[in-house]
């Protein structure tokens, strides 16, 4: 007891009756939200925790850190040997760990309940535990399970491991260094450790609402389910998707609330379009409403005063929901000392192999190191405390997987050996930690070639990159002529073009000799280069070579390229700013690395759409014939990447080389008649070029200028039938992944909700177990693993991805058709799988994400395609589509 | 270790009608068909009679039945999603060319002779299968572009919201209307169908419309009711004006959005109702031609 008397800290927990009276009981109705609370810590039974905190108390004896008087005149301090930030299945491992090892540690929790990711997943979602085949090695069991269940067995075992833990901990500053960390909290409490592990994850922190009288109505910064709520008055604040999904799903007319949002733009420049279209439909129908351009000044009990554009005005209002985005924990972690790899938004910090931080004594673990799997968390948890412990034996607990990649390979090496072996002989490999080489292992495959085998053919689609690990690789760099090979020796790259742009192999490859190459997929790939630095550089400048070499031929040499190379630079264009300003003038040459351009021209006042030019080729040049004078505008349709390279350094080469002058100019000459051509059209036919543009830029507008093979449909033929989703259903676990109805129309051209298969898929970005690929024929799908976590449904700007649960099997065809039995052919009706499940709604939901995978694997292609009785459902990619050739086509 | 093969792209959709499919591959196909078959039963001797009886005409008549039944069978292959090169479209477009030369070789087995009987039974019901798929291909090619036009970007269901969302203003408008002309908005509210049955969609999808009464009902009173500049002060007249005015506005607005869902449903049905003649028409011509076959071998 009298260990606690000094111990502010400590007396903490959530429900210590004994604290200081800032922290309370949590809010009744947070406790009965608790599903899976720890007992012991939130139980109002003052015994209990006393009784808790002692036994913790005893044990830490033995720990690292021993209690430490603070200065005279403050509140004594005692110091842990460490303090870990945050309970997720990281944060909670790490203490479990430290509980075991009986170091002295508190865990420090913003919530009032552990673990506030997997917290607020949806109610008895299933939480997967991938991979597989990945041990798992912590002291918190955990398998594949519901939410609840998972929640309530950690909770059990910290509390019975005796974990030490304070809620209501948000640390706000970490100052000081190995050995006398300061943290700082959000009530101003000051706890003092020896060592931090971070484990804050990834959610950041949401943006608050702080206007006056903010105490004095309800503000929600989240919204499980908007059913809980009815009959209220509700101001939504914030017109992002989040903003406008909580808007629309709280204006059911059947629950009775009053939905006002509000937006501080006067646009919704956040948002979806397809949200944007529902939320101005719901205002239509009267369902909800919402104003722009205005600004929560204030608020009262029931009352909310806002700042519009003409003047103050009041609203009525029951309860808030604020959806103002987050602020990412990278700000704050950043603060703590901590460095990140480089400035992109994708950065990962700079750890060493013990996960150590460029703050020495502070450790990173679990989704903010860059693992997202709760597995991985929790093997991190248990590792981070055995090497803060200066455990030095540990093997990391993937070591088996990685035994299994490199266990095939000739030469019996040692797992170790061949990652040094990587490290050395591979270039972009060089600066890389023996951590970050083996989580690029785990995702990446070691295989063996033969000599002549085929690594990548051209025109296949596929986005992994290969590197040499022993061996070399010829590029067959003319189609024509297989012969004509460029040889990569030992230790080089390639795949890298397809990589960054999305497209097309631009040649075959083959083994030289027998090689043994590790093929990494697009994913490995990019979280490496944004975790490093230097493979970035290296990739990048990998990337402009050869792609200065495809465009301009293969026969420039070393030394032209280096000196072009020397005086280029990447520049980055978001979707719709201008490369090139018609009227301009300027000498530029920009290479497009990644995303699409569209090329418009002003005719008659009009922008009249010229060309669109995919990634892979260049524009600008046409100025260099044209004394610098800009003859066309071009836009990014896309985000777009472009290398540019400066008008001198180009004509300095045109100059010395008369073979690429030439290539040039049939360039030029080509783009001109295109140019002429239409200009001519315009001037005869003005309704024809009208009609062309409009339905371009409809088109490029709708995502058809990113993709790779879209599904469209042409109005004038499509009886409605829906035999597209019938089939798609049939072929699909009996979930249509398209939607024929919704979707855009201009001139009877109509785009569902249907994947696109962009060249950069948005989707692939943030997906935990990487479970999205694409295949050589460009298709690009979600595999197995899926845990159903959603970040892809909120990523893609398609709005193509759903999440589902497979229906039960139906009678089959013949069964139905001779004595009706089942719903049919197609997606079946929600009351048909009710029934068929019977009253068991209590059965667990494993949702996984679903959509259009291109009839993967499914013979005769895609099935919609094939399934239109009247040819109205088309699948194009833009180079087909978005031609002056469509000219016809468009206004057929 | 070894790396999958590489599959090729299939384009597998030219943008192209079922009518044009393969540059009229099928339409020609039919044509030349139907010319080898007039050459048959040209050549044929006439003895007795030029019909099914002689050797030409059992050629052309099971020809036909091989035919018909392959017809048929599209309602299987529609309904069959399976994997394997197969296209609709392309089944559609090969059915309705051979389709109509299908009546042109029945017709050139039966030798043209007609009488009461099974066998002129068969070959009616084949004319009226055709003729009911004719009438479906014309709707094929000719109802999408209007069903589009008048969509808009709707879904069916975005169209039924569409007037339900002019319900609860109009309820409210009409709470300060006479009693009388409020039951009248009323009813207009509750008892219209949006739609109606298939054939009541094609034939008077607006017939006996509550909401087309009620709106006729409000325009004739403010007919009657004289301009509005007529009315010399009195603010309560101005406000009833502006009451039923509104009540008038939305009433209209109703209209045109339950103009829009029906029309949307008429071509719906419009598309679907031939199957209604073509589908029980199959049948009963493949009854028949079991008869007609039967008959022939065991009561001739
Ligand atoms: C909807 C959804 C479903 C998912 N499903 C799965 C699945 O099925 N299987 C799977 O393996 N993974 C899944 N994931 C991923 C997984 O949940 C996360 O990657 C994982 O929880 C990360 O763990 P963590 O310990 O690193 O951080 P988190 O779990 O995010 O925990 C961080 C904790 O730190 C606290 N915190 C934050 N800042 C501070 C601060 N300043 N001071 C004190 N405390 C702080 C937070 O309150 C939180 O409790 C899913 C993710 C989502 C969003
Ligand atoms: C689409 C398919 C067919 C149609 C529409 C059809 C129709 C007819 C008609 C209208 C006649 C003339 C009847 C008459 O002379 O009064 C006829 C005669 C005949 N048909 Fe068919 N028929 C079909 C298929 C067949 C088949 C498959 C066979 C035999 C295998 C067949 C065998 C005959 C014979 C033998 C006659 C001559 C009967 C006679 O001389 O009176 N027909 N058919
Ligand atoms: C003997 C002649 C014919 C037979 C037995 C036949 C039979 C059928 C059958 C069984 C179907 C499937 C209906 C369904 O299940 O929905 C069908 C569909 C159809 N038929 Fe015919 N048919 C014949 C001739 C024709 C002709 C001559 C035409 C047009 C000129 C035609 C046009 C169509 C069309 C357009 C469809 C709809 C296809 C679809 O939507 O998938 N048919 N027919
Ligand atoms: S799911 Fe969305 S982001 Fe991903 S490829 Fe398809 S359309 Fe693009
Ligand atoms: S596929 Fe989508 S839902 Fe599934 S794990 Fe990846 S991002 Fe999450």
């Amino acid at each position: 007891m009298q260990d606690q008397g000094q111990d502010q800290g400590l007396a903490g927990t959530a429900a210590a009756p004994d604290g200081d009276g800032k922290r309370t009981l949590p809010a009744a109705e947070s406790v009965k939200k608790i599903v899976a609370g720890p007992r012991v810590w939130q139980s109002p039974d003052p015994r209990a925790v006393r009784g808790f905190i002692r036994q913790g108390a005893a044990r830490r004896g033995a720990g690292l850190g021993r209690p430490k008087a603070s200065r005279p005149g403050e509140t004594m301090f005692r110091r842990y040997g460490v303090a870990i930030v945050g309970s997720g299945p990281a944060g909670l491992s790490a203490a479990a760990r430290a509980a075991v090892r009986g170091l002295d540690h508190v865990l420090l929790e913003k919530t009032d309940h552990l673990s506030d990711t997997i917290f607020k997943y949806q109610r008895g979602k299933h939480v997967m535990a991938t991979p597989v085949q990945l041990v798992l090695r912590s002291d918190l069991a955990f398998d594949a399970g519901r939410r609840e269940a998972v929640l309530e067995r950690w909770a059990e075992t910290s509390e019975g491991r005796q974990v030490h833990v304070r809620f209501r901990a948000e640390v706000v500053s970490i100052e000081g260094g190995r050995g006398a960390f300061q943290l700082r909290l959000a009530d101003g409490d000051v706890i003092e450790a020896e060592t931090v592990v971070l484990a804050i994850g990834t959610a950041g922190n949401p943006n608050r609402l702080a206007i006056p009288g903010a105490e004095t109505v309800r503000i929600d910064y989240q919204l499980d389910d908007p059913r809980d709520i009815t009959g209220e008055d509700i101001v939504v604040v914030g017109g992002g998707d989040a903003g406008i999904e909580n808007a629309l799903g709280l204006a059911e007319p059947d629950l009775g609330n009053k939905v006002m949002l509000l937006q501080r733009d006067m646009q919704f420049t956040r948002a979806k379009p397809d949200n944007v279209a529902l939320l101005e439909a719901a205002r239509a129908e009267g369902r909800l409403d919402f104003m722009t351009g205005v600004r929560p000044v204030s608020l009262a009990p029931r009352e909310m005063t806002v700042e519009t554009r003409d003047g103050p005005g009041t609203l009525v209002c029951d309860r808030v929901i604020a959806r103002l985005g987050a602020t990412p924990a990278r700000r704050f972690v950043e603060s703590c000392g901590v460095s990140f790899a480089s400035a992109d938004k994708e950065a990962f910090p700079v750890l060493t192999s013990e996960f150590e931080s460029s703050t020495p004594g502070v450790y990173v673990i679990g989704a903010l190191a860059g693992y997202p799997l709760i597995k991985h968390c929790l093997n991190q948890g248990y590792d981070v405390i055995e090497r803060i412990l200066g455990n030095q034996e540990l093997r990391p607990a993937d070591e088996p997987i990685l035994v299994e990649k490199f266990g095939g390979l000739p030469g019996r090496r040692s797992v170790d050996e061949w990652l040094e072996r990587m490290r050395t002989g591979i270039g972009i490999f060089n600066d890389l930690t023996s951590l970050q080489l083996r989580e690029f292992m785990l995702e990446s495959d070691v295989r063996v070639f033969s000599r002549g085998e085929a690594v990548i053919v051209r025109n296949d689609m596929g986005s992994s990159l290969f590197a040499i690990l022993d061996g070399s690789a010829a590029v067959e760099v003319n189609a024509a002529d297989p012969s004509i090979t460029v040889t990569l020796p030992e230790g080089d790259i390639f795949g890298e073009i397809g990589l960054i742009s999305g497209r097309r192999r631009g040649a075959t490859v083959r083994a030289a000799e027998d090689s043994i190459l590790i093929e990494a997929p697009r994913s490995a790939v990019l979280k490496l280069m944004a975790t490093a630095p230097a493979v970035k550089r290296r990739i990048d400048a990998v990337t402009a070579e050869r792609m200065i070499k495809q465009i301009f031929g293969g026969t420039i040499s070393q030394a032209d390229i280096s000196t072009i190379l020397a005086q280029c630079r990447l520049q980055s264009f978001k979707a719709g700013e201008c490369l090139i300003r018609e009227g301009e003038s300027g000498f530029d040459i920009f290479i497009i690395r990644s995303g699409s351009v569209v090329a418009e021209k002003l005719i008659a006042g009009k922008e009249v759409f010229l060309s669109y030019v995919p990634a892979g080729s260049y524009v600008g040049e046409m100025a260099l014939f044209d004394d610098g004078h800009r003859s066309a505008t071009v836009r990014a349709a896309v985000a777009v990447e472009a290398i540019v390279l400066p008008g001198d350094a180009f004509r300095a080469l045109l100059d010395d080389r008369p073979d690429i002058l030439r290539s040039v100019q049939e360039q030029v000459y080509s783009r001109r008649q295109i140019n002429g051509f239409i200009e001519a059209q315009k001037s005869s036919f003005g309704s024809v070029a009208d009609m062309y543009s409009s339905v371009a830029d409809f088109l490029v507008e709708q995502g058809i200028g990113e993709a790779t093979d879209a599904l469209l449909i042409d109005e004038t033929l499509c009886i409605g039938c829906d035999h597209c989703e019938t089939a798609c259903a049939e072929t699909h676990d009996g979930i249509s992944r398209l939607d024929r109805e919704a979707g855009r129309t201009y001139a009877h051209i109509h785009v569902p909700t249907s994947c696109r298969h962009c060249e950069n898929p948005q989707c692939m970005k943030e997906c935990p177990p990487n479970a999205i690929h694409r295949a050589p024929d460009g298709e690009v799908f979600i595999d197995e693993t899926c845990i159903g976590c959603g970040a892809c449904q909120r990523n893609c700007p398609y709005g193509v991805i759903q999440m589902e649960t497979p229906p039960p099997k139906k009678p089959g065809l013949v069964s139905w058709l001779l004595f009706g039995m089942g719903p049919g052919p197609g997606q079946p009706p929600d009351s048909w799988i009710e029934k068929t499940l019977g009253g068991g709604g209590s059965k667990e939901k494993v949702k996984q994400a679903v959509k259009c995978d291109m009839c993967r694997g499914v013979d005769g292609g895609p099935a919609c395609v094939r399934a239109c009785p009247t040819g109205a459902a088309i699948r194009v990619s833009p180079e087909d589509y978005l031609k002056v050739s469509g000219m016809g086509r468009a206004t057929d | 270790m070894v790396r999958v093969d590489h599959t090729t792209r299939r384009r597998s959709a030219v943008h192209e009608s079922f009518l044009k499919h393969g540059g009229f591959r099928y339409l020609k196909l039919a044509l030349l068909l139907t010319a080898v078959c007039l050459g048959i039963y040209a050549g044929s001797s006439a003895s007795p009679v030029r019909n099914g009886g002689s050797a030409a005409g059992y050629f052309l008549g099971i020809l036909a039945t091989v035919l018909v039944v392959w017809l048929a069978f599209l309602g299987i292959r529609k309904r069959a999603i399976t994997g394997g090169r197969w296209s609709l479209k392309a089944w559609t477009s090969a059915h309705v060319y051979l389709g109509v030369a299908v009546l042109a070789i029945s017709l050139l087995h039966s030798g043209f002779q007609f009488g009461l009987n099974l066998h002129t039974l068969t070959i009616v019901l084949l004319g009226l299968t055709v003729l009911s798929g004719v009438i479906g291909a014309v709707a094929y090619s000719v109802i999408p572009r209007r069903m589009s036009d008048n969509r808009g970007q709707l879904s069916g269901e975005q169209m039924i919201e569409a007037v339900q969302a002019v319900d609860a203003p109009l309820r409210q408008a009409a709470r300060r209307l006479s009693e009388a002309d409020a039951l009248l908005v009323s009813s207009a509210i509750e008892d219209t169908e949006i739609v109606r049955g298939v054939f009541g969609r094609i034939l008077a999808p607006d017939r006996n419309c509550p909401t087309a009464r009620a709106l006729a009902m409000m325009r004739r009173q403010s007919v009657r009711a004289g301009p509005l500049d007529g009315i010399e002060d009195k603010d309560e007249d101005d406000s009833e004006r502006a009451v039923r005015e509104r009540v008038t506005l939305l009433l209209e607005r109703r209209s045109a959005m339950l103009g829009r869902a029906r029309r949307h449903a008429r071509y719906r049905a419009l598309l679907e109702v031939w199957l209604y003649a073509h589908t029980p028409l199959t049948f009963g011509l493949l009854g028949a031609l079991v008869g007609h076959v039967v008959s022939v071998f065991y009561m001739w």
